[in-house]
């Protein structure tokens, strides 16, 4: 116990993080790029059309992926948020505003791919339904959390104020997934459920998983790229930063 | 291989349209996000280092006290 959170602790300083993050994101950034390769081929050579929705449904490669990540990159925001408004760790704001840039992307391509899909399933490209107004609505929290931690110039009055509206908005996420079942909605129900299993066919569904895979490792690659961007600016008095960046000094 | 020619594979059943459109955004997105995140912390890197040299003095006269 004690030699295990005294790692935890150790690279809860921004130094060793800054480290730790730049050993670790080429190979997350690496493995994203295979796992999105396997997972296009997979989609777009292997799987066969769908015999209701012939080929426009292999948007669905993009969609849930997109849409998985929008809410779990909230969830993370407010489990950073939580740990940094109870113990007042310095990484955990850095982190959140290294997250939400993707999870804002995301969100928006949820909607986006969303629409893409519903024009020629459903005859719109929007509707103001549970399931894609609550998504919208979280691509507007996202947005929410990037201005007020901007307008803010105290980082760590900034970092509480984020915290705070990333926990409060975390109630949409539920209200997300669950939409589709607690109100009738125009969008379909779970593809893929943890209580029902999936109603997809193999190959589809083993596609989808690696694209979410990917998705899901391309998030954390860049969000432990950016967070080291973050740490720069936020530690440049320090001295580890000032002997960082001499330049015979460090990794990039 | 599921398709008979590359025409049929852009063509998407007549879902081109909708289809490459997700694809293409998603993936100018993701390669835009890349890109920026890339180009702002080299920006970082330089200014703070510009900043350093310019208060040189005070940074040595901080070494010297380190213990």
């Amino acid at each position: 116990m004690t030699q295990h959170s005294n790692v935890l602790f150790r690279f809860a300083a921004p130094q060793a993080f800054y480290g730790l993050a730049g050993r670790l994101w080429p190979w997350m950034a690496a493995l994203a790029t295979a796992l999105g390769v396997w997972g296009l081929w997979m989609g777009m050579f292997v799987a066969p059309a769908d015999f209701q929705q012939g080929q426009a449904y292999r948007i669905i490669y993009v969609h849930v992926p997109a849409s998985w990540m929008s809410m779990i990159i909230y969830l993370a925001m407010a489990f950073w948020a939580l740990l940094g408004l109870t113990f007042n760790t310095r990484l955990s704001g850095m982190m959140n505003r290294a997250l939400a840039p993707t999870g804002a992307m995301f969100a928006f391509l949820s909607l986006w791919t969303g629409a893409l899909w519903g024009k020629p399933m459903w005859g719109t490209w929007w509707v103001w339904d549970a399931r894609l107004t609550s998504e919208l609505i979280l691509f507007f929290l996202y947005l929410g959390f990037m201005g007020l931690t901007a307008s803010i110039d105290d980082p760590r009055r900034a970092d509480k104020a984020g915290g705070l509206l990333a926990l409060v908005g975390a109630i949409n996420v539920p209200v997300i997934y669950f939409s589709v079942r607690w109100w009738n909605t125009l969008h379909q129900g779970a593809s893929v459920s943890v209580t029902q299993g999936s109603s997809m066919a193999q190959t589809m569904l083993w596609a989808m998983l690696l694209m979410a895979l990917s998705f899901w490792l391309y998030a954390i690659a860049i969000a432990l790229y950016r967070i080291r961007t973050l740490i720069l600016e936020r530690e440049k008095h320090t001295l580890w930063v000032e002997a960082e960046l001499r330049p015979e000094g460090g990794a990039r | 291989m599921i398709w008979n020619s590359a025409s049929e594979f852009w063509a998407m059943g007549g879902y081109g349209l909708y289809v490459w459109g997700s694809f293409g955004v998603t993936a100018l997105l993701m390669g835009g996000e890349v890109i920026l995140a890339a180009r702002r912390h080299q920006h970082t890197r330089e200014s703070l280092r510009m900043q350093a040299t310019t208060t040189d003095s005070d940074q040595d006269m901080a070494k010297d006290w380190q213990p």
